[in-house]
């Protein structure tokens, strides 16, 4: 530390300061908060909402009131976060959002788990005082999707939303229209989500601080399917809702509550309980197989990961000329689907394609997109029937009565529940790079790779988002490259266009640091160490396991021998991979050309 | 809205671009030429815009044009109407007279445009003939001291001439 450290005064404690970008920052280093609705730390700031409005007294005695989001610190001021003055500028802010808001906050898909209604309450707000927002006001709900519900009616303009399609899908898919009171967040021309290029990361609805951006949800048809006694269903969970989904009930986050998971989705009624973790496992054997292929034989190089149904959507939307890259595999969860349907009536009575549901919990909303895709069906149904996201999941324990901290860890079914710890790994960027070179370097060279971890290719946050990785499989120089958000993807993209790429493996997270910060994971855009103790749980349950290379695990070993032959095989194609299309010509994208 | 939309040749847009070296900072000046060439900025051209220039989306494109007066995202009528709404013809009474030109023609404060394609009308804040007020100006001919009643006759006239042609 230099000599020169600086200080100011927060609510009379004197506080030190360095290189942070604002106020805001240091008020929450030292202990103390002050609301907000648009400051996301992940995303630039932009001073929207006004919120976080404090009191600041200059040296020479001069008091002004300040938003702390934007204010760079200065030396020697004193900062009041609570004077009366400041108070009344919040509340009026709140009033004023809530009297041009459709307060049906009940009924509401983010209830409980708005920002504005938080702060109303903590406010205090009992009455409007202002004209307020009339039926034949309403404007229309974009749901036209199966990821995102977008209600213009519950918008109040933070640009938060409009601020993450920017920065990390690259292609502003929001965008604000209009001017002053007529000021509306939407697609180009009020059209549907559906209907450009959205990828349907939900990264848009993580950080919206109301219902305007909301997860469309499918728990009520779960439901239904369970309470249906003809019905077998089958449920999944994917790698990255297990260090997560504990937030909901208090634990912290990166704790690994996977057998609590197990015993609550036993308890809420779902007839087998299989682990996406197995299936990562499988897209390793399969994927790897693949990349060992194209490097050997010669084929399309570099090789896109395809377990990101955003990214595929991306592709599909912005690059269909490079589908040829995407690696064949479907997703983890799009491999379990048709595995369970084809193979578990072989191992449990009473099962057949037709009576069986699978259901997969997800820590994200383009996956329920993926699963609507038509190359993912199967005599005309969808492999995966639904497709509920961590929150969706949380919600339902809730309502089930069932006191999650407390539950026994339990085990999930046989045949598709063991799992290694390179498949738990895939929730963090660079968590299926690292477990596709450790299978690799067998396939490649007969022997284990010598130190499981890699750990150039971890890391969640902002400076990490994309990362260069040399391998060397016993004299086989293999360049990975791990990227998270679309934005630092076509960056990659744009490298291989122009000749520059020196990688042969891309792979591609369109969430900020993975999976474990998807779109559908219980909020926590106001604090950007949450992802990082997430991957850490994921990278100790790793560290811990007795296996931790995908083709060591025994069931997978199994299902190729009781069924799916070897990697490659004809059968493992029919179940296990799948096609693309260019999807650029049902989008606005296509103008033009 | 019509659905007769002007076709949008996208050389002249990729020239305009190139002019401005696909250059983002350059949007409103670009926006302006489509203009020029159009009268209006068509759909079409906003989204290649947004999707040929670095750091662009057909969203903001949207956002800009929106954002700004200047911009006109209908067709512009075979008649152009602009009825001033200055202080003076404000006070003399312009907002009858825009009402009756509104509900002769069937156009409201979103749709500036007749379904024939044959009015535009844009209300503009003053046009320097304050003398005159309230004033309408159609295409470059001015109709001075309007009534709901005298405007009226005014599109009469230019309907049945355009009936007789």
């Amino acid at each position: 530390m230099s000599e020169d450290k600086k200080t100011l005064f927060i609510e009379g404690k004197e506080v030190e300061f360095t290189n942070e970008p604002n106020l805001l920052e240091i008020i929450r280093k030292a202990g103390f908060n002050v609301p907000t609705f648009c400051y996301r730390p992940d995303l630039t700031q932009f001073g929207a909402c006004r919120m976080c409005v404090v009191e600041v007294e200059y040296p020479n005695g001069r008091k002004m009131i300040n938003s702390s989001c934007t204010m760079p610190p200065e030396a020697n001021i004193k900062v009041s976060l609570n004077t009366q003055r400041v108070r009344r500028i919040r509340k009026t802010v709140l009033e004023l959002l809530l009297a041009n808001h459709n307060r049906e906050c009940t009924t509401c898909e983010k209830s409980g788990n708005c920002e504005l209604q938080q702060y109303a309450e903590e406010y205090g707000v009992r009455k409007i005082t202002y004209p307020t927002l009339q039926p034949e006001d309403m404007k229309e709900i974009d749901n036209s999707n199966p990821s995102i519900v977008r209600d213009p009616n519950k918008c109040i303009l933070c640009g938060a939303c409009v601020r993450a399609c920017k920065e990390f899908h690259g292609h502003a898919v929001l965008g604000f229209a209009n001017r002053g009171s007529k000021t509306l967040v939407q697609p180009m021309c009020g059209k549907k989500l559906s209907d450009v290029d959205c990828v349907f990361c939900g990264q848009c609805q993580a950080v919206c601080p109301t219902g305007a951006l909301t997860i469309k949800s499918d728990v009520e048809r779960v439901w239904d399917e369970i309470n249906n006694k003809d019905k077998k269903v089958v449920v999944q969970v994917a790698p990255s809702v297990r260090v997560a989904i504990g937030e909901m009930f208090g634990l912290k986050p990166g704790e690994n509550s996977i057998g609590k998971i197990y015993a609550a989705l036993r308890k809420i009624g779902f007839d087998l309980i299989f682990d996406t973790n197995f299936t990562a496992d499988l897209t390793i054997m399969e994927e790897g197989t693949e990349f060992v292929e194209r490097l050997t034989k010669g084929g399309k190089l570099p090789l896109f990961t395809s377990c990101c149904p955003a990214w595929v959507r991306y592709l599909e939307t912005h690059h269909p000329d490079m589908l040829d890259h995407l690696s064949s595999c479907k997703s983890p969860q799009g491999m379990l689907s048709p595995v369970a349907k084809e193979f578990v009536p072989k191992y449990y009575e009473g099962y057949n394609k037709d009576n069986m549901v699978v259901v997969s919990i997800m820590p994200c909303t383009a996956k329920k997109y993926e699963a609507s895709r038509e190359q993912l069906t199967r005599d005309g149904k969808p492999e995966t029937d639904y497709v509920l996201t961590t929150q969706e999941f949380g919600r339902m324990i809730k309502s089930a009565g069932i006191d999650f901290k407390t539950l026994e860890d339990e085990k999930a079914d046989s045949p598709f529940g063991e799992y290694t710890g390179a498949g738990t790994i895939f929730g963090a960027s660079g968590g299926v790079a690292e477990a596709a070179a450790r299978t690799a370097y067998y396939l490649v060279t007969g022997e284990n790779i010598a130190d499981n971890d890699i750990k150039p290719m971890r890391g969640v946050d902002k400076s990490s988002r994309s990362k260069s990785v040399e391998l060397d499989i016993k004299g086989t120089k293999v360049v990975v490259r791990v990227v998270s958000t679309l934005s630092e993807a076509e960056k990659a993209i744009q490298e291989i266009k122009n000749g520059t790429a020196n990688f042969q493996l891309l792979e591609v997270m369109a969430c900020p640091g993975g999976c474990i910060n998807g779109g559908g994971q219980p909020r926590s855009c106001d604090d950007i160490k949450v992802k990082e103790e997430r991957a850490e749980g994921l990278y100790a349950e790793d560290k811990g396991m007795p296996l931790r290379r995908s083709h060591e695990n025994p069931d997978i070993i199994r299902i190729y021998k009781e069924n799916l032959e070897k990697p490659g095989s004809h059968i493992a194609h029919e179940l296990l991979h799948t096609t693309y299309s260019d999807k650029r010509k049902g989008t606005y994208l296509s103008v033009g050309e | 809205m019509s659905e007769t939309i002007t076709k949008v040749d996208f050389r002249e847009i990729d020239k305009i671009l190139e002019s401005y070296d696909y250059k983002k900072s350059y949007l409103i000046a670009m926006l302006q030429r489509v203009q020029e060439v159009y009268n209006y900025l068509p759909e079409e051209a906003m989204t290649y815009i947004g999707k040929k220039v670095e750091g662009l989306s057909p969203a903001t494109v949207y956002g800009v044009a929106t954002f700004y007066a200047q911009f006109s995202l209908d067709p512009k009528g075979k008649y152009e109407i602009k009825l001033c709404d200055g202080t003076a013809c404000h006070v003399r009474g312009s907002m009858p007279v825009l009402n009756a030109v509104r509900k002769k023609l069937g156009l409201s404060e979103d749709k500036k445009t007749t379904d024939d394609g044959m009015f535009s009308l844009n209300i503009v804040s003053c046009l320097g003939a304050c003398g005159l007020a309230p004033v309408v100006v159609i295409n470059d001919k001015v109709y001075p001291k309007m009534t709901a009643d005298a405007v009226k006759i005014a599109l009469d006239t230019i309907i049945n001439e355009e009936k007789g042609v």
